[in-house]
């Protein structure tokens, strides 16, 4: 068993692209479900918008691949408005069964033959995005950390990563202070002091075991900033009047609708800006990885990102943050696992003569497993999710 | 009764005033309507569950809406608030039709109304949901939502207003407390006192009393008074006698979706066609036949 493999990739999981994408989508999820109570099953179909508008741009458009960006915007938009105007005036489950589907054409469409010229088919597009890829200071072929002090970080880097890693401390650490503290506000200060020592703590020792290459580094640092940018706006948003109307509606939208609040409008915003967050986490995805396919947005991510949602906690900014950091982490761990297991043991796994691994391809299905043990313990032990509130949880059933 | 005579406020002697020569039959025409429905029809199905041919409220007055269960005074509600369409007909507040004015357009209109399973927004802090309540604001956009110095002085003055409504229905030891820990009756306050965030000229209220201890029915009688010596209009179901009978300036007396009764409390409790109504005296037959 070679721990050090296990750690380092569980902790370049947890900082990871794939943690990035899944934040940003969840941050839009976390708009329309957690928050305005949208149950949209068709994320991957926003975020499919997002990578193929920057995909197309040099494929199809013939133009700078910046310009996926705003496109990006339009075409998110665009699928908002048609996933809404005929389901936003009927009950939840409608919108569920349109979206899912929705998304489902979206990803239909885009690998088919027949638009191949358009879409690149069931093969998408590939490097599209060089001019995101050749302006990066960062070596595409050398190992990158998270680490501030490591060799591959030079000054400004460091600084950079100390400033993220402090401003990190001190927020999550007055979260936790708040759960910690509870009810009595004595001593809070000196909660959060020692909250937040120990975020900053963990960040350090944990981001020394990470190890990233070039490009995906590059996209990790646009990512995780736009993640925190984004993040930022929708907690001061939920903050303000607006949010209210949309929690109000996630409560009871017959009672917004009598104080004279424009449901269907306040519905229709909240689906588009999720949407349109979703999309960055398209972008992100398919500029990390220098290419769009369809099959990267299939209903599985729309369900795995609603899983980390979960397991974070709904209408919580930083659950639906921390919550994918947590979901690929967890992942990752049991593959590293499995993986060492297998080979610490010759290759295959028995448990009481059952062969239980024979080949690498068989722990796949085992991470499937946890995933679905994951959700059942934690629908069971915290279905508030990690960040959530159980207070607000003990009011659903009135 | 002459042992109320004494206790009127000043705004009852004067609603009931200007109701004492208006004749005691449905649909009659009132000095000062507020809000007047024509011919509104809606059925489901077979079933006629409205079907009012005129009627009107008095503009400064407490009017009460009664009848058995399913006598179809929810669904008129329903009617005059757009929370639903009516097959047929017309009605106007305040000299407005609402024809094809949509539900959350009515509240600005100053057209507000509860519902009879209470409606609290449970996940909610009180106060959040009483500031939930105030029309208008500049903040509920969301390119504002981002800019807080567009809404945080309108959200000072809400916060003001909301904390003074709350004082005054004695909510406000619960002011941060989430709405859902709320006992059923300090739901119905709450419910009450959010609509009035809306400045409403009328009070629709469906069945304040429902599931409320006779303590809290005395202040929320009060309460309901008090919106009256306001200025505002009240239209509320109920099915509670002895509470109609006291606090109500004028009764409308619904059954099988029609408007079978009006006239002062006095006037309905001597009405055979309302004692059949409830009792159902002449069960099987038509309710408009006594009449």
């Amino acid at each position: 068993m070679n721990w050090s493999n296990i750690l380092t990739a569980t902790l370049s999981a947890f900082f990871g692209v794939n943690a990035m994408y899944f934040a940003l989508s969840a941050i839009g999820l976390n708009v329309q479900f957690g928050y305005a109570g949208l149950l949209n099953f068709g994320q991957a179909g926003f975020m499919a918008c997002g990578a193929y508008a920057v995909g197309m741009t040099a494929h199809y458009y013939g133009i700078s691949f910046w310009w996926g960006v705003p496109i990006a915007v339009v075409y998110a938009v665009i699928f908002g408005l048609i996933m809404g105007v005929p389901t936003l005036r009927l009950r939840a489950d409608y919108l569920a069964i349109v979206t899912i589907a929705l998304a489902e054409c979206v990803r239909l469409i885009v690998r088919s033959v027949t638009f191949k010229k358009y879409f690149g088919g069931s093969d998408g597009i590939n490097q599209f995005a060089n001019s995101f890829v050749s302006k990066t200071p960062f070596n595409p072929s050398s190992k990158y950390s998270l680490y501030p002090f490591a060799d591959s970080v030079n000054a400004v880097g460091s600084v950079l990563l100390l400033v993220s890693f402090a401003v990190c401390s001190v927020l999550l650490g007055h979260m936790l202070a708040q759960k910690w503290a509870k009810e009595e506000r004595q001593g809070f200060q000196t909660k959060w002091i020692i909250s937040a020592v120990a975020v900053m703590a963990f960040l350090m020792i944990a981001s020394k075991q990470t190890e990233y290459d070039g490009l995906s580094f590059k996209s990790l640092v646009v990512g995780w900033i736009l993640a925190a940018v984004i993040g930022g706006f929708i907690y001061m948003l939920m903050r303000s009047p607006w949010g209210r109307v949309i929690k109000g509606i996630r409560e009871d939208e017959d009672a917004v609708r009598s104080l004279g609040k424009n449901v269907y409008s306040y519905k229709m915003q909240a689906l588009i800006l999720g949407g349109v967050i979703a999309t960055f986490s398209g972008i992100m995805f398919s500029v990390s990885r220098g290419s769009v396919q369809p099959d990267n947005y299939s209903r599985d991510v729309t369900f795995y990102v609603l899983t980390a949602l979960v397991l974070g906690g709904l209408a919580k900014v930083s659950g639906s943050i921390v919550g994918p950091m947590l979901f690929w982490a967890i992942l990752s761990f049991v593959d590293a696992f499995l993986n060492e297991l297998a080979k610490s043991w010759g290759g295959h796994v028995d448990i009481f003569g059952i062969p239980l691994i024979t080949e690498s391809s068989h722990i796949g299905v085992y991470v499937q497993v946890v995933i679905g043990l994951m959700l059942v313990f934690l629908m069971v032990f915290r279905p508030q999710g990690l960040f959530g509130n159980k207070k607000e949880m003990a009011l659903d059933g009135h | 009764m002459a042992t109320d005579e004494q206790t009127l406020s000043e705004t009852a002697r004067i609603a009931r005033a200007a109701l004492a020569n208006v004749a005691p039959e449905p649909g009659v025409a009132k000095p000062d309507p507020i809000m007047t429905a024509e011919g509104v029809r809606r059925s489901f199905g077979g079933i006629t569950a409205v079907d009012v041919e005129r009627v009107e409220i008095q503009r400064g007055s407490i009017t009460a809406l009664i009848g058995p269960n399913g006598a179809g005074k929810t669904t008129f509600f329903n009617l005059m608030t757009a929370f639903d369409t009516p097959d047929t007909g017309k009605w106007w507040f305040d000299g407005k039709d609402l024809e094809g004015v949509q539900a959350h357009k009515t509240a600005d209109m100053g057209m507000v109304r509860t519902f009879q399973l209470t409606k609290s927004l449970t996940k909610m802090s009180v106060i959040e949901n009483m500031k939930l309540g105030a029309t208008g604001q500049k903040g509920e956009k969301w390119w504002n939502g981002l800019l807080p110095f567009t809404w945080l002085a309108q959200e000072r003055e809400i916060e003001a207003r909301a904390d003074a409504l709350l004082a005054r229905f004695k909510l406000d030891h619960m002011r941060n407390e989430y709405a859902g820990t709320l006992s059923g009756g300090q739901r119905k306050l709450l419910e009450m006192s959010r609509a009035l965030m809306t400045n409403p000229k009328l009070v629709m209220l469906d069945e304040p009393m429902a599931g409320v201890n006779p303590a809290l029915k005395q202040s929320l009688n009060q309460h309901i008074k008090g919106l009256r010596d306001e200025g505002m209009t009240v239209l509320f179901v109920e099915h509670d006698m002895d509470m109609v009978h006291d606090i109500s300036d004028w009764v409308i007396v619904m059954a099988e979706g029609m408007i079978i009764a009006e006239g002062t409390p006095d006037q309905i409790s001597s009405n055979p066609a309302v004692i059949d109504a409830y009792l159902g005296a002449h069960q099987g037959k038509s309710l408009l036949e006594d009449l």
